[in-house]
């Protein structure tokens, strides 16, 4: 019994486990300081950069990097690539499991979070004519549809069949909506940029934004799941069923391929934006040699090493080169919010972010980590369930 | 060096055209890129 005992107790000692321990814990304590303390406790938001890190990274970029959901599904069920099947599930967690961070970080960086949670924006007081409505309500109604789209793997688990049944018939309708809302938001997020031209640098700032935020949310989408799937080849790999193994290589050529293209159209579009623009000379500043590591670095680079993975069918070229393309996405977001933004701003006027909105951020990531961890550890997510195998 | 252009005529004769031009390259380089990416599809 009491080998038993300290066998267990060696088990959950892992380092993954102390250090994630270490940061949720860190976390808890930036979550008391700022809903005690308010903004200005943990922040370094001002007038200038009322939208920092929580909004630059966790949102922008957990929004970017959770379009796996849309991109997967509407691949599977809308254009029939059933060969993609088993990728669905994972993928709709991920992005299940962004969005609702999104929405955690969200509680953390609006001012008055109860109004969130009770819906308000949306019940009473309708900002019909914002952008930042749309973005809202697009958002909140697609974590709904993720939610719904889950559901099935949950009371699989559960043992709820009947529920499970009906979610299972509607799965083209909840598709269809998620690719629809997707469309809207993804692009809406872009467009809140377009308010501010003389706040974002001429290179970042385009009347194409919208586009560019859509376009490179679908690589971001496609990349995040060849990243994903090579991470739980790696650490779940004994979870993984015959099918799901099978189907691996094929994904990842399938999803590198339609990566290398799609890349091939952004760089297009972001070099026709330039020329519109008339934005040539900004090329040759401080802020153009770091559009150009944008451009060529993670847009031009990627597309072309995706298109050598996959004339090779080199496996491995291609999964570096979606981690790799998901690191641009999280930099092309961050420029926007973050880093051209206010760009004519004194250094002393320029935002960075606090020691603890840094904490907070590192802490909602390992909460998705963990929940991701435990879910997979626990629901048929990379495997069928046996009792409802060649049901799906 | 910036362009100084005194109308927007003038801006959007200029940036159309620039436009026009990276199209047809473009139309031209994704012929090369489409048989680079899928030139060893049948082997």
């Amino acid at each position: 019994m009491s080998d038993h005992a300290a066998t267990d107790s060696k088990s959950y000692l892992t380092t993954f486990n102390v250090i994630a321990g270490i940061i949720v814990i860190f976390g808890l304590i930036a979550t008391i300081m700022r809903f005690t303390g308010g903004l200005g406790a943990v922040t370094n938001l001002s007038d200038y950069n009322p939208w920092g890190i929580w909004i630059g990274f966790d949102l922008l970029c957990g929004v970017a990097l959770a379009a796996g959901g849309y991109v997967t599904s509407a691949a599977c069920y809308i254009f029939g690539m059933k060969r993609f099947h088993s990728a669905v599930r994972p993928a709709i967690l991920t992005g299940f499991l962004g969005y609702s961070l999104v929405f955690l970080a969200l509680l953390y960086d609006v001012g008055r979070p109860f109004r969130l949670v009770l819906a308000y924006p949306f019940v009473v007081q309708q900002g019909t004519s914002s952008l930042l409505f749309e973005v809202g309500l697009c958002v909140a109604l697609y974590l709904n549809v993720l939610f719904l789209e889950f559901c099935p793997a949950a009371l699989e688990w559960l043992g709820i069949r009947k529920l499970r049944d009906i979610l299972v018939k509607i799965t083209m309708v909840l598709t269809i909506f998620g690719v629809v809302l997707s469309t809207l938001h993804q692009s809406s997020l872009g467009a809140l940029y377009l308010i501010a031209p003389a706040k974002l640098h001429p290179l970042w700032y385009s009347q194409y934004i919208p586009v560019y935020f859509f376009v490179s949310s679908v690589i971001a989408g496609l990349s995040m799941v060849l990243f994903e799937s090579t991470l739980a080849h790696k650490y779940f790999h004994h979870k993984m069923d015959e099918t799901h193994l099978g189907e691996s290589d094929g994904l990842t050529m399938g999803f590198g391929k339609a990566a290398a293209i799609v890349l091939a159209g952004y760089f297009t579009i972001k070099v026709i934006g330039i020329a519109a623009d008339n934005n040539w000379h900004h090329l040759a500043t401080g802020w153009g040699a770091w559009y150009l590591v944008e451009l060529i670095g993670f847009i031009a680079l990627p597309c072309f090493l995706f298109a050598m993975g996959v004339r090779d069918g080199n496996l491995k070229l291609i999964r570096y080169t979606a981690a790799w393309t998901v690191l641009g996405i999280i930099v092309n977001r961050l420029n926007v919010s973050v880093i051209a933004f206010n760009y004519h701003l004194p250094a002393a006027d320029r935002y960075f972010p606090h020691f603890w909105e840094i904490v907070t951020s590192v802490f909602i990531v390992t909460v998705g980590i963990l929940a991701y961890r435990f879910i997979v550890n626990n629901m048929p997510v990379l495997y069928e369930h046996p009792e409802y195998k060649e049901e799906h | 060096m910036e362009q100084v252009f005194y109308t927007l005529q003038d801006f959007m004769v200029h940036t159309k055209a620039v436009v026009y031009v990276l199209m047809g390259l473009w139309l031209i380089a994704v012929i090369g890129f489409w048989r680079f990416l899928t030139s060893r599809d049948d082997d």
